[in-house]
């Protein structure tokens, strides 16, 4: 039984991260073609940087980053690696 | 060549002697056993250790050199397609997670290739998993090891051989003494150096160029499609750019230097900080290494060689003894991916061939001479080849990374996730995998590239098909984890 709800635990993690992929990509592609497709003179510049990329790689890096510190600190779960060795 | 710039790379190489120094000591009084020491650590790293060994494994040349080289010349669509391995930060720590992790200990694996043959129970998934490890892993080693003599020679002005014979020493002495966590521990230092030799550049640099806004004027002025995410000649494809999400994103869970990476932690909370630490790190370094190479362009325009955009900007921008320590950065990202990759194929050559098939009841002593000779004698061959390198060596180096990831992507993570996934469907993903992947990749040298996208996308659907299909057709059977 154990053993069962160790891998639910690392199953849902893994979606999670699938997830989280999908979403990342989505925001990167997004931004990047969404605004990037524009002629460039018509730019705007946030922070010195092109909008685009300012929106996909930047602020993405940010909230990607933010994200997987929400995961680590309230989502993921902690299980034993060890009480497995025990039981063998 | 200037002493000043000298100084700090030697005193980063003795740093990098002292942590081989202290890991023989630990490998001398471990209790663990021999082998999981040597190649593992004895799965004790840390959070912040295990995220730095994985960044700085995966950070090699190309994202201290040649990438930022290449975005020197292409512009922000290059910078856009470096950022596609932020994902790599955390995606390979939650996919093969605390699943793999539990596993490994349970099926006692040390080396990836343990794991798939107590999953696959296959002599044929073993020895084709093995032969291709150490065949792309080899000349993926090869290469680095020009790069990094070729860096030496470049900011010491010694001549070629000597350069590399300096890096071949370093490398060896702190792997073979001091086994995976020298190469982790060191590849923690070198992570370090990294970070703060991108900042310390990305700051000069800034500077140097009057601020962004004004930088992102000449570059403007020289032109426009600099800024777009097209590349300076607009050929960069949405499709393509996007297509590296598989070759430097998520494929990277296939990359065995990776997986391993995922057997060796403490604990669960070890991982959950390397996660956070791994993908800020990552994104970090990939975002400001390659606005480097773009910011460089106004300063240093005319570059003709890509790898050398970096050393000469900082030398340009830097004073000597700052130069000196930012170069390191290069340094350490290329000795943190071979030492790495020398442990890598040193391990599957003792356990998974010697271990498991020539003599299973090879003892203690035996075990570890043959690891500390195999090391020494890999580290030997690999130089010798890199003093010249043969073509084959370079042909097959273009193959690396994709090859290893077409091998060992789908084995991995579907032999986690899907009980009926089959050693038929391993041995059928990994052929389809390698050999569609080199036939493809001829067919894109002389037609352009399939469907538009990197050479690495089709092959993984075609693999990913084969697997499920042999392990339904054939000898269908349910595992139980």
């Amino acid at each position: 039984m154990e053993l069962d709800l160790r891998f639910k635990i690392a199953h849902r993690e893994a979606l999670i991260g699938l997830g989280l992929a999908i979403v990342h990509f989505l925001w990167w592609f997004g931004f990047a073609y969404g605004l990037g497709s524009r002629p460039v003179e018509e730019y705007t510049y946030i922070l010195g940087f092109p909008d685009w990329f300012f929106y996909s790689c930047i602020v993405g890096f940010i909230l990607v980053s933010v994200t997987v510190i929400i995961l680590a600190k309230y989502i993921l779960k902690d299980v034993s690696f060890e009480e497995e060795e025990d039981g063998q | 060549m200037n002493i000043e710039v000298i100084i700090p790379l030697i005193i980063f190489l003795a740093i990098i002697f002292f942590i081989g120094y202290w890991s023989s000591k630990k490998l001398e009084s471990s209790t663990g056993g021999f082998l999981q020491e040597y190649f593992l650590g004895g799965r004790e790293l840390g959070g912040f250790v295990l995220a730095m060994t994985m960044v700085a494994t995966y950070g090699s040349a190309s994202s201290f050199l040649g990438g930022p080289g290449t975005a020197y010349t292409m512009g922000f669509g290059w910078v856009l397609l470096a950022m596609t391995q932020v994902v790599t930060g955390y995606f390979v720590l939650l996919i093969l997670g605390k699943k793999f992790a539990i596993l490994a200990r349970k099926y006692n694996a040390i080396t990836l290739i343990d794991f798939l043959k107590v999953r696959y129970n296959s002599t044929v998934v073993v020895l084709l998993a093995a032969a291709s490890m150490i065949i792309f892993l080899f000349s993926a080693m090869t290469a680095q090891w020009v790069g990094g003599g070729r860096l030496i020679e470049s900011l010491t002005g010694m001549k070629y051989t000597t350069a590399l014979f300096i890096f071949a020493v370093s490398v060896l002495v702190y792997v073979v003494i001091g086994g995976f966590r020298a190469v982790a521990v060191t590849d923690a230092v070198q992570g370090g150096v990294m970070v703060v030799g991108t900042l310390i550049l990305l700051i000069a640099v800034i500077i140097a160029g009057g601020g962004v806004p004004n930088i992102m004027q000449d570059l403007l002025a020289e032109n426009p499609n600099l800024v777009t995410p097209y590349g300076n000649e607009g050929n960069l494809s949405a499709a393509y750019v996007s297509s590296f999400w598989i070759l430097v994103g998520v494929g990277v869970v296939g990359l065995p230097q990776m997986a391993v990476r995922a057997m060796s932690y403490k604990n669960t909370r070890s991982m959950h900080r390397a996660l956070v630490i791994g993908t800020i790190v990552t994104g970090f370094i990939m975002l400001n290494m390659h606005l480097i190479g773009v910011f460089a362009r106004p300063i240093l325009p005319g570059i003709k060689v890509a790898d050398t955009v970096i050393p000469l900007v900082a030398l340009k921008v830097l004073p000597a003894w700052l130069a000196g320590i930012v170069l390191a950065a290069p340094l350490a990202a290329i000795m943190s991916t071979v030492d790495s990759l020398l442990i890598l194929v040193s391990s599957s050559i003792v356990k998974d061939v010697y271990i498991n098939y020539l003599n299973p009841n090879a003892s203690e002593k035996k075990v570890k001479n043959l690891s500390f000779g195999m090391t020494t004698l890999l580290g030997t061959v690999v130089f010798l080849l890199a003093l010249n390198p043969p073509d084959l060596l370079i042909f097959l180096n273009l193959f690396a990374f994709g090859g290893l990831e077409e091998a060992f992507i789908w084995p991995v993570v579907l032999g986690l996730y899907w009980s009926y996934g089959n050693k038929y469907g391993a041995i059928a993903s990994m052929l389809t995998g390698i050999i569609t992947y080199i036939a493809l990749h001829f067919y894109n040298q002389a037609n352009g590239n399939l469907f538009g996208v990197h050479t690495v996308v089709v092959p993984v659907i075609l693999s990913l098909i084969a697997y499920v299909i042999c392990s339904l057709v054939i000898k269908k059977t349910k595992y139980i984890f």
